[in-house]
């Protein structure tokens, strides 16, 4: 058999050969109550149906997740319920020599804890913290133990990313990264490093369940990448969360001690969060570029700085772009759709760009060392209050320079906004008090 | 609250439109402003926008037949590409309801007595579970007559112009025409070599002449 058949969940046009034995299946849309379920993504309301060629009858199917391959009500999904692949010779022998900071040990020591005792944790680190390297020590064990991992991402660039990462720290167990298009779909490897979309192929195959930027997923964490997760692992296995802005409820939850979590308050670089501040700047959407924006990025110009300033929707953004290029016409904007988004994000890496005006696409995962960053219109409903902190978390990043303005110019203050604030002020109090800020 | 087709967002409607008899768009209005309806001069035999009315050369070269025409209702742009690549391979069957209106419109212009489908080879139609060319004629509401049937062939899609252009005949007749005129409803037309093969097995079947109605014209 192929071994990437194990611990996933396929239709019959997945399966390039199916073996003769050691198969389970079960029809991919199920009656439960008498409604519809899609057994592969958990959609109840989006199917439609047709008379289908091949079971000749009226047959539902799910529009959810058809651009993974159809499933009809004549679908099977099949599994392979036979022994498990070989593990690994030297799995989980890690390579790797960085050190962690006070702050990640406790955390990294914790995430351990839970993978061993199969417990679910959080980590909430502060943007800068860090937070890849407190996994190390934990998948390290779990794989020396022969056991499966799997860290999911909101994103495919967020894979990219990790995927040759751990492979340098584990080079005898490579991991597996599923993305669309992923040269690595018919890969088996005990680690796998999925978008959200692939881990829906996977059935109660992980001892260890990693969700990375849990607050990142589209539409935060919905039900039906919730019931991916609790599909993919195994019934007895390990969950770990990681973010660094977590949602309301789940804040509530870490304070009251009902979730158990570790946060990691400071940066690696042991310097305090900078603080944003609040300006107000009248109706942004009819001046486009404030008065008090406008001196407040010519100043900051003048003095040689670099900015990164967030616009909340891309209207308005490029409406505005003219006004920027007067005061300097090097000034550039970006949005997701944008073809030279890349191209622009490198230019002002090489520092070709003084100013990036950037809808919230920019606003996790990207560092530019040195900068300083402003929100124009921080009271839109987009700037949530983990869109705020992690907008805020942009500046200050690199050990030589870990200062940074930070303005939230704003047409009436919002709840958000103050949340933000205090929520960034909080990290810092925990910071100074557990002795992982100097000064 | 009705969601748009494609892109799951809300449809948007003037709260009085319903009062007056208008159903809610199956599309929003971004997802139905990348749809590019064709307009203004083209060949009145394959619908091939032009710069003035008249016959294109590939059609100069087809000659006369049976076949009487073909009008595309969309151009096969970036967007039509995409939809059609969801509709009709990854069998998202739903999509035909996008072209009901104009379908039902186009073939009530064309004025046919009767309304054939392009059927497919039998492992194609096993794979792909329905027939799209059946799905927007259900979808319009109006209904086939199976006057042909198609013998195992190679995709056409895979296939070079002239590939096409001198492919084998693997349509034949199963039912009887009766000397009436035909509507084919397709969902491409590329080099129009498919409708001339149908439009010749439905003169075997004894139609007299043969229109097509289909929805995105490509190779233009």
């Amino acid at each position: 058999m192929n071994a990437y058949f194990a611990g996933r969940e396929l239709i019959d046009e997945e399966i390039p050969t199916l073996p003769d034995e050691h198969i389970a299946t079960r029809p991919a849309i199920h009656m439960d109550n008498g409604q519809p379920r899609c057994r592969r993504c958990n959609n109840t309301t989006n199917f439609s149906s047709h008379h289908c060629a091949r079971c000749s009858q009226l047959c539902l199917y799910c529009r959810h997740c058809i651009q993974m391959g159809k499933i009809s009500s004549c679908t099977i999904l099949y599994r392979w319920i036979g022994p498990p692949p070989k593990h690994p010779e030297n799995a989980g022998t890690m390579h790797w020599t960085g050190t962690l900071s006070d702050g990640q040990r406790i955390a990294s020591s914790n995430v351990e804890r839970a993978i061993v005792h199969l417990n679910e944790h959080l980590v909430w680190a502060v943007a800068g913290a860090g937070k890849t390297e407190v996994l190390f020590h934990g998948i390290s064990s779990a794989l020396a133990a022969g056991k499966r991992v799997c860290i999911a991402a909101p994103r495919a660039d967020v894979v990219r990313e990790l995927a040759p990462r751990l492979a340098g720290v584990f080079p005898d167990t490579p991991p597996a990264a599923l993305y669309g298009g992923s040269p690595n779909l018919h890969t088996y490897s005990p680690l796998v490093i999925t978008t959200t979309h692939q881990l829906y192929r996977f059935y109660h195959a992980f001892n260890v369940m990693i969700v990375d930027e849990v607050d990142a997923f589209p539409y935060t964490f919905n039900s039906s990448l919730q019931f991916a997760v609790q599909k993919a692992r195994k019934p007895d296995s390990a969950l770990i969360y990681l973010t660094a802005t977590p949602n309301t409820d789940w804040q509530a939850e870490v304070k009251s001690g009902k979730r158990e979590a570790t946060i990691i308050p400071a940066r690696y670089h042991r310097h305090p969060l900078p603080m944003p501040k609040t300006k107000w700047c009248g109706n942004w959407k009819k001046s486009l570029l404030p008065s008090a924006v406008h001196s407040w990025v010519k100043t900051k110009l003048d003095a040689g700085s670099r900015l990164l300033l967030f616009y909340p929707h891309i209207d308005t953004m490029e409406k505005a772009l003219p006004l920027f290029k007067e005061i300097d016409p090097r000034i550039e904007s970006v949005h997701a759709a944008d073809p030279l988004r890349k191209e622009k994000v490198e230019a002002m890496r090489r520092r070709e760009i003084p100013a990036l005006l950037s809808t919230t696409i920019l606003e996790r995962g990207v560092t530019f060392p040195g900068i300083d960053v402003a929100v124009i219109g921080a009271e839109d409903a987009v700037f949530t209050e983990s869109a705020l902190v992690q907008i805020a978390g942009r500046a200050g990043r690199s050990a030589g320079w870990p200062t940074g303005d930070i303005v939230f110019f704003h047409y009436g203050k919002t709840n958000a906004m103050m949340k933000a604030i205090r929520q960034i002020k909080e990290m810092n109090r925990l910071g100074i008090e557990r002795g992982l800020i100097d000064g | 609250m009705k969601q748009c087709l494609l892109c799951e967002n809300e449809t948007e409607m003037e709260s009085w439109l319903p009062f007056f008899g208008a159903k809610a768009p199956v599309l929003c209005p971004r997802c139905l402003g990348k749809l590019e309806k064709i307009t203004g001069p083209s060949c009145r035999w394959c619908s091939r926008p032009m710069e003035e009315d008249g016959l294109c050369l590939e059609c100069r070269e087809w000659g006369e037949s049976l076949f009487a025409g073909n009008i595309s209702l969309y151009s096969y742009n970036d967007a039509m590409k995409e939809l059609i690549a969801r509709f009709k391979y990854r069998g998202d069957y739903a999509l035909a309801a996008i072209f009901a209106e104009d379908v039902r419109r186009a073939a009530k212009e064309a004025a046919c007595d009767l309304i054939c489908a392009v059927p497919l080879p039998p492992s194609r139609l096993f794979e792909r579970r329905f027939n799209q060319s059946e799905a927007l004629i259900e979808a319009a509401g109006l209904s086939s007559i199976p006057l042909i049937g198609r013998m195992e062939s190679e995709k056409q899609s895979k296939k070079s112009r002239l590939e096409r252009i001198n492919s084998e005949q693997t349509f034949y007749p199963v039912g009887d025409a009766g000397g009436k005129s035909v509507l084919v409803i397709d969902d491409i037309y590329t080099t129009g070599a498919t409708i001339r093969r149908v439009a010749e097995a439905l003169g075997e079947a004894g139609a007299s002449t043969v229109k097509s109605v289909t929805i995105a014209r490509s190779g233009a």
